[in-house]
């Protein structure tokens, strides 16, 4: 397991460290006779460690970026090679497995089994990679614990306030240390407390070298992660930080 | 993925919604009782009608000597006279005895003469000659006095049985006062009344006398035939063993009127019987089968968001299908084990009530729970098809 943290990545520019995710001219096109490109050519590395933010209005190809991303879609073209290896070469049910160890997603809404209770839905997250029943009740709790949970492990979700659930789910994400956690709008659902609960969340398992891709249509919370990418009509540009700009918001 | 945890997880699909998968349940439950219900119920009215044939048909047979061959002279005396005693020699023979029509010669039958110039006093009217085991082969019972023995028929002696109508008819209704009755000029005593008989039912109008008699009297020729009861199950071996042992000489101038094979007709009654209700019951099942794909359908549409999470977290196709077929068949199953213990009570149920045995087949009760599986996992099919054919970036967009 690599484990660079992120300030050796700048240093070495990823001659030591493999990236995470590495998009060489990915594009994704839907429908035949009135052909919509979702995605054009977009070029994306992801380093172990870094929390990366996807920006961009509704409609902008961001979804689709992250279903390639989270291997949910394939590209129409272009290469995608996540942890090294180019995951156009591998079958359903490979795909499914990468799915399932080394990549955690979160949603925007939370995606929790109603008649579960917490501990439940997350000892979801080990069915299908595998792992042993024994100790998953244990290894879940310590996700829990991660996220500050564990006196909520027993409730049914639907008890629970909306930044309780999203800190559920990403518990659930948690299982099994993946190797990416995807964000979907995570705080699309929460008021402002809550989102900065969560985005607080993200900054410390960020500072664990943990790797996450965020996608927000807000500006505010992107300006949370420490790497902004925009997209815009499918096109992926770097946003360069510049520290004045995002202090400038309120 | 483990079985346990795929098995914990239909299971806690289904206990999510309790009320739904009882209902669910209910037509596969119907279907399957109904289907061991009547298997246990053709089976056990099919034993009872067994039973009641075997009461008296299965064991009576009537041995008369063959008329009117072709090319031969017709034998009236086929039979011999101690044709009693040989039929009772044979093992399985419960009684035997001869029955016999006598020839009147135009004589009437008429009781002690009391003037009644309105009334009719004479008969005509069926007389025969019985040996003594007849009565007994016959399952005659008594309304008074006795029957006779074999010494009345050795001496000849002029003594009758009346049937019960023959009775009522000569206005005889005791015998303590030792009633007597003319046949013709001669005067016999009524030494009993018959109540009834179980075969052989022309002996109710008929006055009965000892063979003997008839011999002496009448001039019987030979016994006109023979009846026998015989053990159950005894009767086709019997059947096959009388007409040597009653004329070893000539056994095939014989006729022999033998009951069915039991066996053959419980074939017969029961398959009828089975045909009818399986159909009912493979229809009911039918229903359940739809009853059970309509609910997994509407349940596949409403966990489309499920789903979707499920193959983002690692699930592959073939775990969604899965899941939703193990699903349809444990609600198979479980309706299959309600529907068989269901059909075992109605089927103990009913045959209380007409108090006969209940009968069930072994691997009806065992069966029914795995033909309540199949039918669930035929339904799921495709419901899961349709569950594992979901895009999961599509599914994903659906809510839980």
């Amino acid at each position: 397991m690599i484990q660079a943290p992120a300030e050796d990545v700048d240093a070495t520019d990823g001659l030591v460290t493999r990236p995470v995710v590495e998009l060489a001219g990915v594009s994704r096109v839907f429908g035949a006779d009135a052909p919509v490109h979702a995605l054009r050519g977009v070029d994306l590395t992801i380093l172990p460690g870094e929390w990366l933010a996807i920006v961009g209005p509704s409609g902008s190809g961001k979804s689709t970026l992250l279903n390639i991303l989270g291997l949910l879609d394939r590209q129409t073209s272009g290469t995608y090679r996540f942890d090294g290896v180019d995951v156009a070469e591998l079958d359903d049910l490979k795909r499914a497995a990468v799915r399932g160890r080394r990549i955690g997603f979160i949603f925007q809404s939370f995606h929790l089994l109603p008649h579960r209770s917490v501990a439940e839905n997350v000892m979801l997250a080990e069915l299908y990679v595998g792992a042993p029943r024994r100790g998953r009740r244990e290894r879940a709790m310590a996700a829990l614990d991660r996220v500050g949970m564990t006196d909520r492990a027993e409730f049914l979700p639907t008890r629970l306030s909306g930044g309780q659930q999203q800190r559920a789910a990403i518990a659930r994400a948690l299982m099994g240390e993946p190797r990416l956690l995807l964000c979907d709008e995570p705080t699309g659902n929460l008021d402002s407390q809550n989102a900065d609960s969560v985005l607080d969340l993200f900054e410390g398992l960020s500072h664990d070298s943990l790797t996450l891709a965020m996608i927000t249509h807000d500006d505010h919370v992107a300006s949370r992660a420490q790497r902004r990418v925009r997209i815009i009509d499918g096109v992926l540009n770097e946003v360069h930080t510049e520290p004045a700009a995002s202090d400038e918001r309120p | 993925m483990a079985v346990r945890d795929l098995l914990s997880e239909c299971l806690a699909s289904l206990l999510a919604r309790p009320a739904r998968a009882i209902l669910t349940v209910i037509g596969t439950v119907v279907g399957v009782a109904a289907l061991v219900a009547t298997l246990g119920l053709s089976k056990t009215a099919g034993n009872q009608i067994v039973g009641r044939f075997d009461e008296l048909a299965a064991t009576d047979i009537v041995v008369t000597p063959k008329t009117g061959t072709t090319g031969r002279a017709q034998r009236t005396d086929a039979l011999p006279w101690d044709a009693e005693q040989r039929a009772r020699r044979l093992n399985g023979v419960v009684s035997a005895g001869t029955l016999t029509d006598v020839d009147l010669k135009g004589q009437l039958v008429r009781a002690v003469p009391v003037n009644d110039p309105q009334g009719q006093t004479q008969f005509q009217m069926p007389v025969k000659a019985a040996s003594p085991g007849l009565f007994e082969a016959v399952r005659a019972s008594l309304h008074s006095g006795r029957v006779p023995d074999t010494g009345h028929s050795d001496r000849a002696d002029r003594v009758v049985v009346l049937g019960p109508n023959a009775a009522e008819q000569l206005h005889v209704t005791r015998v303590d006062n030792q009633p007597a009755i003319y046949i013709g000029d001669r005067l016999y005593v009524v030494a009993g009344i018959l109540s009834g008989v179980e075969r052989q039912p022309s002996l109710l109008g008929a006055v009965i006398m000892p063979e003997g008699t008839a011999q002496q009297d009448f001039g019987l020729q030979s016994p006109g035939s023979v009846q026998v009861e015989t053990r159950v199950g005894a009767a086709s071996v019997i059947a096959n063993q009388l007409p040597v042992a009653l004329s070893p000489a000539d056994p095939t101038a014989l006729k022999v009127v033998a009951p069915p094979e039991p066996r053959r007709v419980r074939q017969g009654v029961q398959s009828d019987l089975d045909s009818l209700f399986l159909l009912l019951g493979g229809v009911s099942l039918l229903v359940g089968a739809i009853g059970i794909a309509n609910v997994t359908l509407v349940s596949v549409l409403e966990r489309v968001g499920e789903i979707g999470l499920r193959r983002s977290l690692g699930a592959a196709r073939r775990h969604i299908a899965g899941q939703f077929l193990v699903e349809s068949t444990t609600l198979g199953l479980v309706g299959g084990i309600l529907g068989a213990a269901l059909g075992t009570l109605v089927v103990v149920g009913v045959a209380a009530s007409r108090t006969w045995t209940p009968v069930l087949e072994g691997w009806v009760p065992i069966g029914a729970p795995l033909v309540g599986a199949v039918v669930g996992l035929l339904a799921g099919v495709y419901p899961s098809v349709r569950a594992a054919a979901l895009e999961p970036v599509e599914a994903l967009r659906a809510s839980l």
